[in-house]
């Protein structure tokens, strides 16, 4: 056929050279929401700046951001891999007071630590795995499923005891109790595991083929398992990995408090939720940063702390989460409708 | 050929959905080395059969063999490990993940154990470049044009290490150029023993690059034949049961005294939309069918999507009905009778979960807003009606779309612009994945619309098709149109001259 061999003299139209910006848009797109994240914070901390007369903006009070947050850091963290699966999982506040029962309850009765730490860790998993395998091959909404996680959580909480469990081992104590100062800087081995969780979360999504496929499945799960991608294993591992790090926040929690309380983390599901979509993470999935994620959390955290500073009712607090999350929705939605209308 | 053993042999393959078989008792063999086409309508069990052989679908009867061992895959991830690889008809990839991971996603190269993302990239780079793509490999893909997202669905199966390679509808948005570079790709593969499993409603292509032809009809076999034995004709007719339809004449009204500006129904100037069309100037007559041709990139959808208020308007003014129109959304031109019918119509639109009749009122309902509903006999009288027109199968108003094979979605696609009766129809590809038999009958819906006083623009990358329906054709390259010239004054060759020939000024 003629018309088959007729080359064409230019290989592609000509668009001109590409820009920086455009390239980078091009590339990085999805990064957006996460900058604007970016940009919150630093108007949230000259904002505290100006209104505390420069009483805000210093290495404690960031330092304690951590210290104060690292639980929440970590449920944000599984929470992460969840929803960049396009899924959702309301158990983690409830599970993470069932694993600081657990944990605290083996304490009192005399295990080892050795004992009690990795079993918080495992009943967290074990709730992670019910829900993925009910998502996953039982076909129920993430929604459904993982409320279901979070009655049995509490339920679980309420079993071991009705009370609150004073915890006073000494390696759970020392998690908290720890400073260790770099100038100014303070920072407790509770905030370290917390960035190493951090830290680990993101080279898994990023660095590693598992990772690659959680991105996969948000994108689209069907084109996701036609591209030969393991889905279903994928896609309870995401479930897991959220229980676990509920477990893990349950020892963070313990060592905070120093005790274990079956009313603990109500509503706090919430909180990791609306810290992963203040840090830049789609509801609907594929796209979105653990990084950001720990910049939700700071966000959350340092309007806690203002608020906090100004004495105002806890009310606020709520007012303002919720303003900021309509507000993240809406930059969202408009940055995806932009990336879409551009094609 | 005696000895040489097929590499994949189907035998009795049977798919039922429900009551009613998609694919009946089939059978199905191909040799290493040689590009075989399958064959069929809309509907006639194509990606079916495909979907079968890939574990996608699960058989209800037949045997698969490959390399004589019966195998059986459940999933795709099976399929693929044992060497096949597969470009599906409906794969969308992954818009939210960079043009490098979509062709390595699964396999992506690693260094002590962790994905480099370089070699990654370096890899995408290499493959891309072989089908003669120049792009960057670590942007993402939701920003690159549908047909650059099919070359990459194509870069990642030709990646992998192919034993038998099937593609369904891999040129469905392609041009001339594309479509070469991936028959040089696929000769390659072939010449190499690589299997190729190959479909397409393109005649042209499947003569030029298939060895045997295997025709479905129904979800039934018709007959394997060697292509250089088959002729058109007869292939034509084994895979619709008929003769193809007549090509409808067009009374062409309008040729040369064509649009004096007043008679325009809607008319462009200066028209300019960022990285897509430059100061173009369109005329479109009361019943006039304005063809546009150009190559891949040369603006023809931002052409479509600035006359349809799809995209922002960088400069320029649209009139329509000689009032001036600022189109600032689909709906909006909607409202003024000017309706766009997406080249990516499957991504634009179809809800898979809706009936027929659900799906094709839609945009008519929604014109209407909620509080004027419409009876829902005349709704399905309507669908019925549509459904008839364009000959969509199976005529079940009731199905779920998304059981519907990959044509007849199409088909239900355009029935529901159509029923909103516009003054104005943009149609962009409007035949893209179409059976060559209700090619023709779109072609003569088309005709006989314009025939009734719609004015309809007509793109297509098939410039045979162009210049069947259009009364002009109007050429563009780089973003600008070059020229407007009447069809009657140009031969597919002639054609195909302005459209490809290069931009002075340019390097
Ligand atoms: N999930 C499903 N449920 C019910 N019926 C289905 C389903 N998928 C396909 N079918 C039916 O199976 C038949 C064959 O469809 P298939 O997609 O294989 O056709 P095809 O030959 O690929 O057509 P096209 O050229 O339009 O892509 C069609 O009648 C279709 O309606
Ligand atoms: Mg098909």
């Amino acid at each position: 056929m003629a018309a088959m061999t007729t080359a064409r003299p230019t290989s592609r139209p000509s668009e001109g050279r590409p820009s920086v910006v455009q390239t980078f848009l091009s590339r990085h797109g999805g990064m957006m929401p996460t900058f604007a994240a970016v940009a919150i914070l630093v108007l949230l901390f000259i904002g505290g700046e100006i209104f505390l007369r420069g009483d805000f903006i210093k290495p404690l009070t960031i330092s304690n951001l951590l210290i104060n947050y690292a639980y929440l850091l970590v449920l944000a963290v599984g929470m992460t891999f969840v929803i960049l699966t396009g899924g959702i999982d309301l158990s983690v506040g409830s599970v993470m007071a069932f694993t600081g029962m657990l944990g605290a309850k083996l304490l009192a009765d005399g295990s080892p630590v050795w004992i009690a730490v990795p079993a918080m860790l495992l009943g967290g998993a074990v709730i992670g795995l019910f829900i993925g395998i009910l998502v996953q091959y039982f076909g129920v909404q993430p929604f459904i499923a993982s409320l279901a996680g979070l009655f049995l959580g509490r339920g679980l909480a309420f079993i071991v005891s009705l009370n609150s469990i004073k915890v006073e081992e000494p390696a759970v104590v020392w998690l908290q109790s720890t400073r260790m100062k770099l100038g100014d800087w303070v920072i407790t081995p509770t905030g370290i595991i917390a960035l190493v969780t951090v830290a680990i979360a993101a080279f898994v999504l990023h660095l590693t083929r598992f990772g690659r496929t959680i991105y996969a499945i948000g994108g689209s799960e069907q084109s996701a398992r036609l591209m030969g991608l393991k889905v279903g294993r994928t896609k309870v591992a995401a479930y897991v990995i959220s229980g676990t790090c509920a477990g893990l926040a349950g020892l963070l929690l313990t060592a905070y408090s120093n005790a274990g309380y079956p009313r603990n983390g109500i509503g706090t599901e919430l909180d990791a939720i609306a810290a992963v979509v203040i840090g830049g993470t789609l509801l609907t999935g594929g796209r979105g940063y653990v990084l950001g994620s720990m910049i939700g959390v700071f966000v959350y955290g340092t309007i806690k702390t203002i608020i906090n500073f100004m004495g105002a009712e806890q009310a606020w607090m709520q007012i303002i989460v919720g303003s900021l999350l309509l507000l993240f929705i809406v930059v969202q939605r408009a940055i995806v409708a932009r990336a879409e209308g551009r094609r | 050929m005696d000895e040489v053993r097929p590499l994949l042999e189907l035998t009795g393959a049977t798919v039922r959905f429900g009551a009613d078989a998609a694919l009946d008792h089939v059978d199905f063999r191909l040799y290493p080395g040689e590009v075989h086409s399958l064959m069929g309508e809309n509907g006639a069990g194509k990606s079916t059969l495909i979907k079968a052989i890939t574990g996608a679908l699960a058989m209800d009867e037949g045997e698969l063999r490959l390399g004589g061992e019966p195998v059986a895959f459940a999933t795709p991830h099976q399929a693929q490990a044992a060497g096949i690889s597969t470009v599906y008809q409906e794969i969308e990839l992954l818009p939210n993940l960079s043009v490098a991971e979509n062709v390595f996603l699964g396999r992506e190269p690693r260094r002590g154990g962790v994905v480099s993302r370089r070699l990654m990239r370096e890899h995408a780079a290499a493959v891309l470049e072989d089908l003669g793509l120049a792009l960057d490999p670590a942007s993402l893909l939701g920003t690159h044009s549908v047909a650059v997202q099919q070359l990459v669905a194509i870069a990642r199966a030709i990646s992998a290490d192919v034993r038998v390679l099937v593609l369904d509808e891999p040129t469905s948005s392609l041009d001339l150029d594309e479509v070469a570079e991936l028959f040089r790709v696929i000769r390659e593969l072939k010449a190499r023993g690589v299997a190729i499993l190959f479909v397409s409603h393109f005649l042209d292509q499947v003569y030029e690059l298939a060895d045997r032809i295997t025709v479905l009809r129904d979800g039934e076999l018709v007959g394997e034949y060697l292509t250089g034995e088959l002729l058109r004709i007869d292939l034509v007719q084994k895979m619709l049961g008929r003769e193809i339809g007549e090509v409808r004449a067009r009374g062409r009204v309008h040729e040369d005294d064509a649009v004096d500006g007043a008679a325009a129904v809607l008319r462009a100037r200066g028209v300019s939309v960022a990285h897509g069309v430059a100061d173009a100037d369109v005329d479109l007559a009361e019943g006039e069918v304005l063809g546009i041709a150009g190559l891949l990139g040369s603006g023809r959808t931002s052409l479509a999507h600035a006359l349809t208020g799809v995209a922002h308007l960088e400069a320029g003014v649209i009139r329509i009905e000689s009032a001036d129109a600022r189109l600032d959304s689909p709906r909006h031109a909607i409202s003024l009778g000017v309706v766009y019918s997406s080249e990516n119509r499957r991504r634009d639109g179809i809800v898979a979960e809706l009936s027929v009749v659900d799906n094709i009122t839609l945009a008519l309902q929604s014109e209407r807003g909620v509080f004027r509903r419409i009876p829902p006999a005349r709704r399905r009288e309507l669908a019925a009606s549509w459904v008839d027109a364009l000959d969509i199968r199976p005529p079940d108003l009731d199905r779920p779309v998304g059981t519907l094979s990959g044509g007849n979605q199409q088909k239900v696609l355009l029935a529901r612009l159509l029923a909103l009766s516009p003054r104005v129809l943009v149609l962009d590809e409007p035949t893209r994945g179409i059976d060559v038999g209700a090619k023709v009958e779109i072609q003569n819906l088309v005709s006989e619309l314009a025939d009734n006083g719609m004015s309809v623009v007509f793109i297509s990358a098939e410039l045979e098709e162009v210049l069947r329906v259009g009364d002009r054709v109007a050429v563009m390259r780089d973003g600008h149109i070059v020229e407007t010239v009447a069809a009657a004054d140009l031969t597919t060759d002639s054609l195909l001259a302005l459209v490809a020939q290069p931009t002075e000024g340019e390097d």
